[in-house]
């Protein structure tokens, strides 16, 4: 299971070469593996359609509970197989799509990645990993959708999707970690196991925030706008990412804690409510559109929000329609995308209102997006007729909001509806109008992929309990938490929900006929963008880098004092408000065991600190600098440290006599300030030192906990063979940290001498300059060429 | 050329330079030796050495305590570490964990118990970077001023 | 001792936080050198002072029989005494070349690029 999710991420380190071995056939070569995995996956479906489930384990940080640990069970695995089944009709369909494109090699790493995190997104058993995977699909995504980086569009739109959705993921993580603390365990397997968390404290919040996770991820309303925007990608990207995975992790990862989370008023509310609010406006978005890929991208919105409202409802029938739902829908959506693709690639058509009656050159292209579209209007006996089917059935069982939910299915339903005839029959029949490109049917690695994905959905819809014994029931009850028994059939009889597709059959094709009268009317919607989630968005992003660099500006103006006065007043306000909050602070104020001689040398040394400040010629400072030196080396060795004196004593020797070799060239002390600015900063370190005064006595009189330095007295001597205690630490217990010193030593040292010693020529100023050093590089070159040759021809004569 | 302000040729602090010189040598190497047992040690003895060197600077000339050096103290610094960072392996040659410290006690007729040790080894580096510090630091400035 | 010791400490960082607020550069190296100093004795008075005890063990003997100074704590300041040099003799030779460079000690006039 491991090598099965690692080998897309191996594969793609070494796509470029295969690419460039494979040549024109590179798609085939490489869809090997995804069609290898595939069949892996396959070979799981006996077990796990029985209900069984199968559970792998790798340590990864034992120390942080994070293992490597994957899950096989329904929804996984129709999820690993949707992504290993589309992605190899994908890698053989792009391979010829961006035939000839400069930059095929990084597509394929890009893609196989983003296989591979998302293999491991649904398979993953911890929430940990999930949650590095589910990262990782954004990053590839973001590579992939801004795949054609040299247009400024598709960086753009690249960067949208990825703030977006790592904003959710930030979200998501905060989510998980409350998660993972509520249930004990960051195994997802037990999480499921150990029931509901509903009545958790910490419920709502943990909720909250994984819901932004998911909605950001799955494009739901109000986050929408970065999906169709994410077209800007190349087509077979599209194709993926919004048909069978990207989008649909924030699905998988709420069908996937519905056991846990699901169930209570707030999921039911959100879920159903931000579901069917998706549903609408995805699908209305849709029918305004014409760009081709545009049109199917809002249509996806919709069926991400109309498999978030069956997560909401969460019977067992919704749990069911869900998964049948997002089967039908995946192959559709995949062949349609594919089918946007071949439109573009063999006519060169990116507009619904540019392409007609091309159904004479491209006929077997036709069929298919016929028998794509028929499923996506969900038209009896194709597999998205029963997926639509289920829906409708699950809303009219709904537990709340019946009519309005039902109303709102329908419409989209409606709109569904015109938007397959628009796909079914806008750019193949009527007259035949000029194409960019003279139309053709494709190359049969283009067209492998759309057809026998709609040949699926016809397949299917015919027998439906191919799909739902195999997998879909399983599936189901994964999301469902109990085993699902209800089955999966064409025919329902004749019932509410066949009388509602029909009349909704009827009614979007009577909107077909009036389409553009229909985006005339609705016309308002180009004004009411203006004011759209994206718009805000975009507001939001430019407020924060004006936030940013106005903050730069105030907070980092490049004067030291300004940085320390603000570093101090954080400190002085904290550590003055927390000792002030202490209720008993204890003071061990006690000057009665001062000895006449340490008396003196701390008057003294208070008495050059103030001079050294106070004086104004440098020289004097230094000297009282040093005179403080020597008595703090003298307070040292009367308080018992005799090392740390010899130590004082030497270096503020050589400390003197640096200061006076160097800063002795340098100006006489100025009065550079004022004297406001000087009585300011006199406060400041005024307070600053009583401060630290008062902290001192309290942590000498509220010491609690034993040091470890018995540690060093009592072993010093048995294990270090030495005498002196400080100097055993210094280069045997604690030997790597000075190692570290004089490394930190050694490399004041090359800093030192850089500094004086390379400071003259090293760095050509001007253009003009670095053209003359470089010139000068050429001739001596060519001179010891010269000379070398010079060299070997004496030798040969 | 500018004149040099820190060369306080005296006849006292000559003379008294050349006699005290070695002895604040070997008074070096005497801490740097005693250190695990008495006060002293590699840091303390690398100071006491690199304060003798920049004494014969200030009683002399940046030249003449650069040619008694004889090498650049850039070297010193790389030796010395180099050393210490030796000191790290040889526990793992008998399978201890890495800096794990070695002792091996040799008897020598005369002189007594020997301790050699890694922590020795270690120390010596320490020393060594020590003095290569502090010396790249005044000589360089030294340079500076003198060129 | 300590009360007095920790007046001691309060007035080394009060006069280096003072200093390093001026604006000319060699009052920032007093600051620093004034800084290290009482930083250093911070971690030798919370550590706790004791007379006449130093952490070496007796001739002939493996372990101190008494009380002894914290040899941590002084390691650790041995360790930070060195280290403060090695900054202090980078941050002078750095503005030995500065104030060579830009011909002044005033960091206002030090700020800028060119």
């Amino acid at each position: 299971m491991l090598i099965a999710v690692l080998s897309c991420f191996i594969l793609a380190c070494f796509a470029p070469w295969l690419h460039r071995l494979g040549g024109r056939q590179s798609g085939w070569l490489l869809s090997v593996l995804p069609a290898a995995l595939f069949v892996y996956f396959a070979s799981l479906l006996p077990e796990v359609s029985q209900g069984g489930q199968l559970q792998f384990a790798y340590p990864w940080f034992p120390g942080l509970q994070i293992q490597l640990s994957f899950l096989v069970d329904g929804l996984s695995l129709l999820f690993a197989l949707l992504i290993t089944g589309i992605g190899f009709f994908i890698l053989v369909y792009g391979g010829r799509y961006l035939e000839g494109h400069q930059s095929l090699g990084r597509f394929y790493i890009f893609l196989l990645g983003f296989m591979g995190s998302m293999l491991g997104l649904v398979l993953s058993d911890n929430l940990i990993s999930l949650f590095v995977f589910w990262e990782l699909t954004t990053v590839t995504s973001f590579m992939l959708i801004g795949f054609n980086h040299e247009q400024e569009d598709a960086r753009k739109k690249a960067h949208q999707g990825l703030m977006v959705t790592v904003m959710g993921g930030l979200a998501l993580m905060t989510g998980f970690i409350m998660l993972g603390l509520a249930a004990g365990s960051f195994e997802l397997s037990t999480i499921l196991a150990s029931g509901t968390l509903t009545e958790h404290s910490l419920y709502l919040p943990m909720l909250l925030l994984i819901l932004l996770g998911t909605f950001t991820k799955s494009a739901q309303t109000p986050f929408h706008f970065w999906l169709p925007n994410a077209m800007a990608a190349p087509t077979p990207v599209s194709a993926y990412l919004h048909s069978a995975t990207m989008v649909k992790a924030g699905v998988y990862l709420m069908a996937r804690l519905h056991p846990s989370l699901g169930g209570s008023e707030a999921w039911l509310l959100i879920l159903s409510l931000f579901g069917a609010v998706t549903m609408v406006t995805g699908i209305f978005l849709a029918s305004r559109a014409t760009g081709v890929k545009r049109v199917l991208a809002y249509s996806t919105v919709m069926a991400l929000g109309t498999l978030t409202m069956l997560l909401g409802l969460g019977t067992e029938k919704a749990a069911l329609a869900a998964v049948t739902f997002l089967l039908a829908h995946a192959l559709y959506k995949g062949a349609l995308f594919m089918i946007a693709g071949i439109l573009d690639h063999s006519a060169g058509v990116k507009d619904f209102r540019d392409a007609s009656g091309l159904r004479a050159s491209m006929p077997i292209t036709t069929v298919v997006a016929i028998l794509a579209s028929l499923s996506l209007a969900g038209i009896i006996p194709l597999f998205g007729f029963v997926g639509k089917e289920l829906l409708l059935e699950a809303v009219l069982t709904a537990s709340i909001w019946q009519i309005g939910l039902t109303i709102a299915t329908l419409v989209a339903n409606i709109m569904v509806v015109l938007v397959a005839a628009i796909m079914a029959l806008k750019p193949w029949f009527g007259p035949q109008i000029e194409t960019p490109k003279k139309p053709h049917d494709p190359n049969v690695a283009l067209l492998v992929g759309p057809a026998l994905l709609a040949v699926l959905g016809l397949v299917f819809g015919l027998a439906p309990a191919l799909a739902g014994n195999g997998i879909l029931t399983a599936a189901a009850s994964a999301v469902y938490g109990q085993p699902v028994t209800i089955g999966l059939s064409l025919w329902h009889g004749i019932n509410l929900p066949l009388m509602l597709t029909i009349s909704s059959l009827i009614f979007g094709l009577i909107m077909y006929r009036f389409w553009a009268g229909w985006r005339h009317i609705t016309r308002f919607m180009q004004t009411a963008e203006k004011f759209g989630p994206e718009v805000i968005y975009e507001r939001l992003m430019l407020g924060m880098t004006t936030f940013a660099s106005w903050q730069t500006k105030t907070l980092q103006n490049g004067y030291l004092r300004n940085y320390l006065i603000t570093t101090l007043g954080t400190v002085i306000i904290i550590v003055g408000w927390a000792l002030l909050r202490v209720n008993q602070l204890e003071l061990d104020i006690n000057f009665s065991d001062i000895k006449v001689h340490e008396f003196a040398i701390v008057a003294l040394l208070i008495l050059s600190a103030i001079i050294a400040v106070m004086v104004r010629s440098f020289l004097a400072a230094v000297a009282m600098l040093g005179a403080l030196g020597f008595g703090v080396a003298l307070l040292y060795v009367f308080f018992s440290a005799v090392d740390v004196g010899i130590t004082q004593v030497l270096v503020e020797t050589i400390t003197v006599l640096l200061l006076v070799l160097v800063l002795y060239r340098l100006p006489e002390f100025r009065s550079l300030s004022s004297s406001a600015n000087r009585i300011r900063d006199a406060i400041i370190a005024g307070i600053t030192g009583l401060l630290m005064t008062v902290l001192i006595l309290a942590i000498t009189s509220a010491r609690q906990l034993e040091g470890i330095s018995d540690y060093f007295l009592q072993n010093s001597g048995p294990l270090g063979h030495g005498r002196n205690v400080v100097n055993v630490i210094l280069v045997d217990f604690r030997a790597l940290d000075t190692l570290g010193e004089i490394f930190v030593l050694a490399l004041v040292a090359i800093g030192v001498y850089a500094m004086i010693h390379l400071r003259t020529g090293a760095l050509p100023v001007t253009n003009s300059d670095r053209r003359a050093a470089f010139t000068f590089r050429r001739s001596q070159k060519e001179k010891m060429k010269a000379d070398e040759q010079a060299q070997k021809e004496g030798e040969a004569s | 050329m500018k004149p040099r302000r820190f060369n306080m040729r005296s006849l006292i602090l000559n003379t008294g330079s050349t006699l005290l010189l070695p002895l604040l040598v070997l008074f070096s190497l005497f801490l740097l030796l005693r250190g695990h047992d008495e006060p002293g040690g590699g840091f303390i003895g690398g100071l006491v050495a690199a304060a003798a060197v920049a004494l014969k600077l200030f009683a002399e000339d940046y030249k003449a305590a650069r040619d008694m050096l004889r090498v650049h103290p850039l070297q010193l610094v790389g030796v010395g570490l180099v050393l210490a960072a030796l000191a790290s392996l040889p526990a793992l040659l008998v399978g201890q964990s890495f800096f794990t410290a070695q002792w091996w006690l040799v008897d020598l007729p005369i002189f007594g118990e020997l301790k050699l040790s890694t922590p020795l080894l270690f120390d010596i580096g320490v020393f060594l970077g020590v003095i290569g510090t502090v010396l790249t630091v005044v000589f360089t400035l030294a340079e500076a001023e003198h060129s | 001792m300590t009360t007095l010791m920790a007046i001691l400490i309060g007035t080394f960082y009060a006069a280096a936080i003072y200093m390093m607020l001026r604006r000319s550069v060699v009052k920032l190296v007093i600051g620093l050198i004034l800084l290290s100093n009482a930083a250093n004795l911070l971690i030798f008075t919370v550590a706790g002072l004791e007379r006449g005890i130093p952490p070496l063990i007796p001739k002939g003997q493996d372990v101190i029989a008494g009380a002894a100074a914290d040899p941590l704590a002084q390691a650790v300041i041995l360790t930070s005494i060195v280290i403060g040099f090695g900054v202090l003799a980078f941050a002078v030779v750095l503005i030995h070349r500065a104030c060579e460079v830009v011909q002044t000690d005033d960091m206002n006039e030090m700020k800028g690029t060119d």
